[in-house]
């Protein structure tokens, strides 16, 4: 049996192409046990099964290499295990070239372990009736252009794979704060029938799963919350104790601050009802949660509660969406908004009389309605930019609308600048349905390579 | 007449189509007038050029903070809306716009 009575996690990343240095910071600097990378978006997943598909030894995060080529030396020299969904749709091509790196820095062989069993496309493929989540319709609409569906798997696999003793872990899709929880579960002996812990835990791994937007990030306003130092700001990490108390801090010297309005951001970010937040190790209730700044830049999280897991796994269905086309130019002064509004309208009859139609149409004027939408009683910027988007399932009908707006340069109302060549880009958007645990449970494997 | 952002700061986070928007505030006096004022009608009316999706509203007293859930926002969801800013990330800013009466 262990006796691990504390426990500091870092936060390495908080989305795929996060700042790497200050992952480096962390486990240089941070006297950390596990440096945990989240690096997978919601459709992320989809996108590399079909890079998989062209190239079976492809399909992980495609910045893995520069991460780990960044962070090993310092992991293996203090014993750092890493903990990352950076596998994607191939964790063992991952793992492969992981230690293969290891290697070529002269670090020795760096043991990994795999989780596989997340991709569930198969599964889903044979039972079209159940039910979209986001829309109450069979997921047999999706099938034809279904890429991919994996499921959040939780925790528990994640405590199987450190159990081989494997420095590094290398999943597929897990629920991002189960990252997290996972270590806590591992080194102090936590079970599902714990709920506080369960409760703490992932609390603790959503406030770091975000990376530095605990931290300073996303947060800085001036003049109403300073933050020092943005360009370097420092990741976070938590120190756990066995019980399930702990606080959150980071690096001494690092940019950004840990405040009770950092934590509180973090705390809310992406939660819909606070006191039922499910993931695949409890719902969370955070209604009662209390925070203490215990120091600068030091917060201490308690009284999360939770409820049991529920039977069920969360899928992630990636389809093929068709396409978004774009184009954009810019007028400025006298006039400027009526001009671009005739821009607009000349693309739009210029498409109608080449024989394209689109499902959605959408104009923007940046500087003006882009973000938020035209409320009345808006005043007229200087300067305005048109953006035109349509969708479209054809490749050529997306492509028309930027060259379309381009041509506003020579065609259009007069002093239009500054047109973008014209954007397309294949939409793989994700829907969700629920799937029952047993349904895959057996299916999940753990493989350890190196010793 | 009160702006939120003298008041309360906020993030918005994203799920499908639906966006979350915290509401904190700075401090007791600040916490009061949003909890009295802030309410789901003067929410619904703000975003009401962006969606008339519903609107959930979760009181955390002892955060000192409101979380607003406003389905449809995200113009059809993040990963296929044709928004400039399809995860709604900028939408804490038209939160703090809000003018309140107070008083």
């Amino acid at each position: 049996m262990k006796h691990t009575e504390f426990l500091r996690i870092g936060g390495g990343a908080g989305f795929s192409d996060d700042r790497i240095p200050p992952a480096v910071e962390l486990a240089e600097l941070g006297d950390i046990d596990y440096l945990v990378f989240e690096c997978l978006a919601e459709r992320t997943i989809a996108r590399e099964q079909q890079t998989k598909l062209q190239n079976p030894s492809k399909g992980y995060t495609p910045r893995l290499q520069e991460r780990m080529a960044a962070v090993l030396p310092a992991c293996v020299a203090k014993k750092i295990r890493i903990v990352t969904n950076m596998g994607a749709a191939n964790p063992e091509s991952a793992a492969l070239e992981t230690r293969k790196l290891a290697k070529d820095l002269g670090l020795g062989d760096v043991s990994c372990a795999v989780v596989t069993g997340d991709d569930v496309t198969e599964l889903i493929r044979a039972h079209p009736e159940l039910e979209i989540m986001e829309n109450g319709l069979p997921v047999e609409t999706l099938l034809p252009r279904m890429i991919a569906s994996n499921a959040y798997l939780g925790a528990d696999v994640i405590v199987k794979a450190l159990e081989t003793d494997a420095q590094i872990i290398i999943t597929g899709r897990v629920a991002d704060p189960s990252l997290f929880l996972a270590p806590m579960m591992h080194e102090f002996q936590w079970s599902y029938d714990d709920l506080e812990r369960m409760a703490a835990g992932t609390v603790c791994g959503h406030l770091l799963e975000c990376g530095a937007q605990v931290s300073g990030g996303n947060f800085a306003d001036p003049g109403k919350k300073e933050v020092d130092r943005l360009s370097e700001l420092g990741n976070p990490f938590a120190d756990v104790a066995s019980d399930g108390s702990f606080s959150i801090s980071k690096v001494a010297g690092s940019g950004g601050l840990v405040s009770l309005a950092t934590v509180k951001e973090q705390l809310l970010y992406e939660l819909h009802d606070p006191s039922h937040y499910i993931t695949p190790d409890c719902v969370l209730d955070i209604t009662d949660l209390e925070l203490i700044q215990l120091a600068k830049d030091r917060v201490q999280v308690q009284s999360a509660r939770g409820k049991p897991r529920t039977p069920s796994y969360k899928v992630t269905v990636g389809y093929d969406d068709g396409y978004i086309g774009e184009g954009q130019i810019s007028y400025a002064g006298p006039n400027a908004l009526e001009r671009a509004k005739w821009g607009a309208k000349t693309v739009q009859d210029r498409l109608k009389q080449r024989g394209f139609s689109y499902s959605e149409f959408r104009v923007d004027y940046i500087g003006m309605s882009s973000l938020h939408g035209l409320p009345e009683n808006k005043v007229e910027p200087y300067e305005v930019r048109l953006r035109l988007v349509v969708r479209t399932p054809s490749k050529s009908a997306a492509q028309a609308v930027g060259f379309e707006c381009r041509a506003l340069h020579i065609n259009g109302p007069t002093g239009a600048g500054g047109g973008i060549d014209p954007l397309v880009k294949a939409v793989l958007a994700v829907q969700s349905v629920l799937i029952p645990r047993h349904w895959i449970d057996s299916k999940i494997q753990i493989r350890k390579m190196g010793s | 007449m009160i702006r939120l952002h003298d008041i309360a700061h906020s993030r918005a986070g994203d799920k499908g189509n639906t966006s979350n928007i915290s509401v904190i505030a700075y401090d007791t006096e600040g916490w009061e007038i949003i909890q009295q004022h802030l309410s789901i009608e003067v929410v619904k009316e703000a975003f009401a050029h962006i969606t008339n999706g519903a609107v959930f509203r979760y009181e955390l007293p002892k955060l000192q903070a409101l979380n607003f859930v406003i389905e449809g926002a995200l113009g059809g969801g993040v990963t296929r809306s044709l928004a400039q800013d399809p995860h709604g990330k900028s939408l804490s800013s038209l939160m703090l716009s809000i003018t309140l009466m107070n008083k």
